[in-house]
C-alpha cells in the first residue's frame, strides 16, 4: 500500500471492495427476508398495512406465489435474482408489479432533495455552534452552548417534525405540512432532519477544537502574533476538520435513517417513505434495490471522504494516507449501514 | 419503530388537543336545505395508506378502494338500505336456482376512450378478473364458480355460474367488479394499478398518481349515466379531487383542521369531538360484513368445548367496547355488522351475561384458582389474540372484561406479516379481524366448512344454511335463512362478535353531499364545495 500503485491502482481497489460490499449486502438482505415469516403475496392480498383479510382462493394463491418464483427452492430463487442483478435488472415490485428501479428512480430525486439541504443547514448550524461554544468566554453562554449538541441528538425526530408542523403549519400559516411542492414545502422537513445531524457535527467538531486549541502550534502562533480569530479559524479549525470528516459515512447514515421519519411526518415521497412501505409488505425486490442503493451511497461517500484527506492534511499524502484513513472510517461505515437497511 | 412512534405522535396529540379549546355546536352546512350546489373547484381529501394501486378491479384496501369508485361504474348500485337498483343495467334477471343472471344495459354509456359500454365490455371484464386470479383480491372471490358470459346482443349480458351464487347481484354493484374498458382488461396489472392504462365510465377519469404522494381524479366531461339515487344527473360538480397520502394521524387533523385538506376518513376517534361543529362536520356508518370478531380455532382445547365458547362470549360487554370506540357506536348486535342486508338482531343472545359464563365454564370443569383465573387438570384457561389492527384499546378492556370469569386472554399485536403467516400455519387459539362486504353471503365465505371455515371445525347443520342462503333468489326466503345461520353462529359461537368497524367522514362545512354508498365507501358523483 505504501508503495503505491498511485491514485489509479487504489480507486482500483477501493471499486472492487466496492462490489464486494454490494454483493455481501445484497446476499445479507436476501437471506434475511426469506427467514421472515409469512410471504409477501399474503400480504399485497391483505392490502397492505392496515388491509382487510384476503378471501382468496387458496389455489389461485399459490398460482400468484408461484408466478413471483416465490415457490422455487431459495437457492435457485438466490442465482435467479443475483443473475438479474448483474444485469441490471433489479425486478418488478411485488406489491404493484412496477419496475423497482422506475419506483427507486422517481423517490431518489425527492430525497437528494430534502437530504442535500438538510445538509447544508446542518453543516452550517453544526459548525456554528462548535465555533461559538468554544470562542465565547463567558461561562454560562459556553455551558449552553456545549449542552446544545446532546440534546440535538437526543430529540427524537418525529418529535421535532410534529411540533414544528403543529405550530409553523397548522398554528401559523406559515409552511406547508404536506407534500413535495416547491420550496415552502421542503423547509420544515429539511429544519427537522438537519437538528440530529447537525448536532453531530457539533460534537465531534467541538471536541476536537478543543483539543487542537491546547496544541502547542496554537501556542506558537498566538506567540507570532496571530489574532484569536485567525488562531481559531485558520490553524485549530483546519486541524480539527480532519476527525470532522471521519463523520461523513455518519451523516449520511443519518439522514437516510432521518429520511424515514421525516417523509412520513411530511407527507413526502422519497426513498424513506418507500422504504417503509417496503420492508412492511416483504417486497424482495424492492428491498433490494433500495439496500443495494444505500450501500453504493455509502461506499461513494467513505471513498469521497477518504480521498479527501490527502488535500486538508499534507502529511498524510507523504506515509499513504488512504490506507490510514480507511481504517478510521470502517467502524463509521459499517454503523451506518444497518442504520440505512434498518 | 413504527409502534413506539405513533405512540409518542398521539401523546403529543392529545397534549395539543387539549390546548386547542374547541367551542360546541353542531353545524348544519351539511343538510342546509338552501344549499345550491356549485359547479367547479377542487376537493382535497387526506387519505392514510397508498396501496401502490388505484385499480379497483385489483386493490383490497379502502383508501384505494375509495378512490377506484369514482373511475368505474357498476352494473348495479346498491342503495344505503341494501337494496340493488339499475345502474349501468337497466334491468336484470336472476334464474330461481341463482346460476343464470341476465343484464340489459343502458343506451349510451361509455367509456372514457369513448368505447362504449357493451355486452362485449361486461363479458371482457369478468374475464379479466378471473384471469386476474388472486391479484383481484376481492373480485375473484365473488367471481368463483363463473363460467363464462353470453352476448346474444350488444346490451344483453348473461353471466352463468357453474354452482348457485345468490351474492354475484350484489357483487355486479362493487368497485372490484366495476367495467372498464376493453383494452383496460388485458393491458398489464402493472400499468393499470399506476392508472396509465386505467379507463372507465365513471364520472372521474385519472389525472395523474404519484405513489405515496398524491391521486388526482378529473372531471369526465359529456357524463351522464349516474346510478339510481343519485342526487343529481349529468357530470360531477367537482372540477377535481387531490387524494393526498398522510400518514401521520396527528397530520391529518392538523391538516383538516388548518384547511390543508377537505375531509378525510382518518380521524382518530379521540380527535373527531374538534370536528363536531366549529366549521366541520363528520357523519359516521358501520362498514357492512363481518364486524370485528373473535374465531375460536374448535379443532383443540378449550375452544372444542361449545360451553367454553359460549362462556367467552357471554362474558363480553359489548356496550362497553362501543362505548369507548367511537362516541355514537352502537354495540353490535349480530355475526353481521347492522348496515348488512339481511342482518338480525341477537342482541339478546350477545348481551353479557357474567354469572351464566361462570355457570358453563363451571359445568365444563373449569374452576377458579387463587389468581382468578380458572384451571382444568393443570392447564390455565389461557388463550392468545393476534392482532394487527390499530384496536388495541378495545382489545385491552376485553381483556379485563372476560377475566371476571376466569379467562386469561393474552393479546400479542404484530405486523400484517407476521400476524398472516400465523393466520396461515393454521397454529392459533382465537383469530381476530373484520371484513367489509355489503352481501350476508360473506358468513359462507368466512364461517363455512366448505370454504375458509375459520373456526377449523366439523361439518354442521348451520353449513346447510349458509349453503342455502347462498343458493336462494326470494328475499325474503334468503333472509330468513341468513337470520337462522347468523342466529346459530353466535348461539354456539362460532362467532364472537364484538364491535362495528365504522367509517367516519370528517369535513370542512364547506364540502356539501359527500356520501356514503352501500358498502361505506364514499362516493364523490354529487359532492360539491363552496367557494
Amino acid at each position: 500500500m505504501r508503495s503505491g500503485g498511485g491514485l489509479a491502482g487504489y480507486v482500483a481497489r477501493r471499486l472492487g471492495q466496492a462490489v464486494l460490499v454490494l454483493w455481501a449486502a445484497f446476499t445479507v438482505t436476501f437471506v434475511i427476508l426469506y427467514l421472515l415469516p409469512s410471504d409477501p403475496v399474503s400480504i399485497m392480498l391483505a392490502g397492505g398495512q392496515g388491509g382487510e383479510q384476503s378471501t382468496a382462493d387458496p389455489a389461485q394463491v399459490a398460482a400468484l406465489r408461484a408466478e413471483y418464483g416465490l415457490d422455487d427452492p431459495l437457492p435457485v430463487q438466490y442465482v435467479h435474482a443475483l443473475w438479474r442483478t448483474l444485469h441490471l435488472d433489479l425486478g418488478n415490485s411485488i406489491q404493484n408489479g412496477a419496475p423497482v428501479t422506475t419506483l427507486v428512480g422517481d423517490a431518489v430525486p425527492q430525497t437528494l432533495a430534502l437530504a442535500a439541504s438538510s445538509f447544508l443547514l446542518a453543516l452550517v448550524l453544526g459548525v456554528g455552534t462548535a465555533l461559538a461554544s468554544t470562542a465565547v468566554h463567558r461561562a454560562w453562554l459556553r455551558t449552553l452552548l456545549q449542552a446544545l449538541p446532546p440534546l440535538g441528538v437526543s430529540l427524537p425526530t418525529f418529535w421535532v417534525g410534529l411540533l414544528l408542523v403543529q405550530v409553523f403549519s397548522f398554528r401559523l400559516p406559515v409552511f406547508p405540512a404536506l407534500g413535495n411542492e416547491g420550496l415552502a414545502s421542503l423547509v420544515l422537513p429539511a429544519v427537522t432532519l438537519a437538528v440530529p445531524v447537525s448536532a453531530s457535527i457539533a460534537q465531534v467538531l467541538a471536541r476536537s477544537l478543543r483539543t487542537a486549541l491546547a496544541e502547542p502550534y496554537v501556542e506558537t502562533a498566538r506567540a507570532k502574533g496571530a489574532s484569536r480569530a485567525r488562531v481559531h479559524l485558520r490553524h485549530a479549525l483546519r486541524n480539527a476538520a480532519i476527525p470532522t470528516l471521519t463523520l461523513g459515512g455518519v451523516v449520511v447514515g443519518n439522514l437516510l435513517a432521518g429520511a424515514v421519519v421525516v417523509e412520513t411526518v411530511f407527507s413526502r415521497v422519497g426513498v424513506g417513505r418507500l422504504t417503509v412501505t417496503a420492508v412492511n409488505g416483504q417486497d424482495i425486490p424492492l428491498v433490494q434495490g433500495l439496500v443495494l442503493l444505500a450501500a453504493a451511497v455509502f461506499v461513494a461517500v467513505n471513498l469521497v471522504v477518504d480521498l479527501l484527506y490527502p488535500l486538508l492534511d499534507p502529511r498524510l499524502r507523504v506515509v499513504g494516507g488512504a490506507g490510514a484513513s480507511r481504517r478510521r472510517t470502517r467502524s463509521g461505515a459499517g454503523r451506518v449501514l444497518v442504520g440505512g437497511a434498518a | 419503530m413504527r409502534s413506539s412512534t405513533s405512540l409518542s405522535a398521539l401523546t403529543l396529540v392529545a397534549v395539543l388537543a387539549g390546548l386547542t379549546a374547541c367551542s360546541g355546536g353542531r353545524s348544519s352546512a351539511q343538510d342546509a336545505a338552501d344549499a345550491t350546489p356549485v359547479r367547479g373547484g377542487n376537493l382535497t381529501f387526506a387519505i392514510s395508506v397508498d396501496s401502490g394501486c388505484i385499480d379497483p378491479q385489483q386493490v383490497g384496501n379502502n383508501d384505494a378502494l375509495n378512490i377506484g369508485r369514482q373511475l368505474v361504474d357498476s352494473l348495479t348500485v346498491q342503495d344505503l338500505d341494501g337494496r340493488i337498483q339499475p345502474w349501468l343495467a337497466q334491468s336484470y334477471q336472476v334464474s330461481p336456482d341463482a346460476t343464470t343472471f341476465t343484464f340489459h344495459l343502458r343506451q349510451g354509456a361509455t367509456f372514457s376512450d369513448g368505447s362504449p359500454v357493451d355486452a362485449a365490455a361486461v363479458k371482457a371484464n369478468l374475464d379479466g378478473i378471473v384471469a386476474l386470479g388472486a391479484k383481484a383480491s376481492l373480485g375473484s372471490t365473488y367471481l368463483q364458480g363463473y363460467t363464462g358470459t353470453q352476448t346474444p346482443d350488444a346490451q344483453t349480458a348473461v353471466v352463468t355460474f357453474s354452482r348457485p351464487s345468490a351474492q354475484f347481484l350484489q357483487a355486479t354493484s362493487t368497485m372490484s367488479l366495476g367495467l372498464l374498458s376493453v383494452p383496460t382488461t388485458t393491458a398489464d396489472p402493472a400499468t393499470r394499478c399506476a392508472g396509465t392504462s386505467l379507463v372507465g365510465s365513471g364520472p372521474f377519469v385519472v389525472g395523474s398518481y404519484t405513489k405515496d404522494d398524491t391521486t388526482v381524479l378529473e372531471r369526465r366531461s359529456g357524463y351522464d349515466w349516474a346510478p339510481t339515487g343519485a342526487e343529481h344527473q349529468g357530470e360531477a360538480y367537482l372540477d377535481s379531487i387531490t387524494y393526498r397520502v398522510v400518514p401521520e394521524a396527528s397530520v391529518r387533523t392538523g391538516s383538516l383542521q388548518s384547511h390543508q385538506v377537505d375531509a378525510t376518513t382518518g380521524i382518530a376517534s379521540q380527535d373527531l369531538p374538534q370536528f363536531d361543529g366549529n366549521g366541520f362536520w363528520t357523519q359516521r356508518r358501520a362498514n357492512p360484513g363481518i364486524p370485528y370478531n373473535l374465531f375460536p380455532n374448535e379443532s383443540r382445547a378449550p375452544f372444542d368445548d361449545v360451553r367454553v365458547r359460549q362462556a367467552l362470549s357471554k362474558a363480553v360487554d359489548r356496550e362497553q367496547l362501543a362505548s369507548i370506540l367511537n362516541p355514537g357506536d352502537q354495540a353490535v348486535r349480530s355475526a353481521l355488522s347492522a348496515s348488512t342486508p339481511d342482518a338480525a338482531d341477537d342482541s339478546s343472545v350477545l348481551a353479557r351475561d357474567l354469572a351464566g359464563a361462570e355457570r358453563l365454564l363451571d359445568e365444563a370443569g373449569w374452576t377458579k384458582g387463587a389468581d382468578g383465573i380458572r384451571e382444568k387438570a393443570g392447564r390455565k384457561l389461557t388463550f392468545t389474540v393476534l392482532f394487527w389492527q390499530p384496536t388495541s384499546a378495545v382489545l385491552e378492556l376485553l381483556q379485563q372484561q372476560v377475566r371476571e370469569a376466569g379467562f386469561d386472554l393474552q393479546l400479542k399485536q404484530g405486523t400484517t406479516a407476521d400476524t398472516t403467516a400465523q393466520q396461515n400455519s393454521g397454529d392459533y387459539d382465537v383469530l381476530f379481524y373484520n371484513l367489509t362486504r355489503s352481501d350476508p353471503d360473506v358468513l359462507r365465505t368466512i364461517f363455512s366448512t366448505d370454504t375458509r371455515n375459520v373456526n377449523q371445525r366439523p361439518r354442521g347443520a348451520v353449513d346447510d344454511l349458509l349453503a342455502e342462503q347462498s343458493s336462494t333468489t326470494d328475499a325474503a326466503q334468503r333472509a330468513r335463512l341468513v337470520g337462522q345461520a347468523s342466529r346459530s353462529l353466535v348461539q354456539d359461537a362460532h362467532s364472537i362478535p364484538l364491535i362495528e368497524l365504522s367509517t367516519v367522514i370528517a369535513a370542512s362545512d364547506d364540502v356539501h353531499d359527500l356520501q356514503f354508498e352501500g358498502s361505506s365507501r364514499l362516493w364523490f358523483h354529487d359532492a360539491w364545495k363552496q367557494s
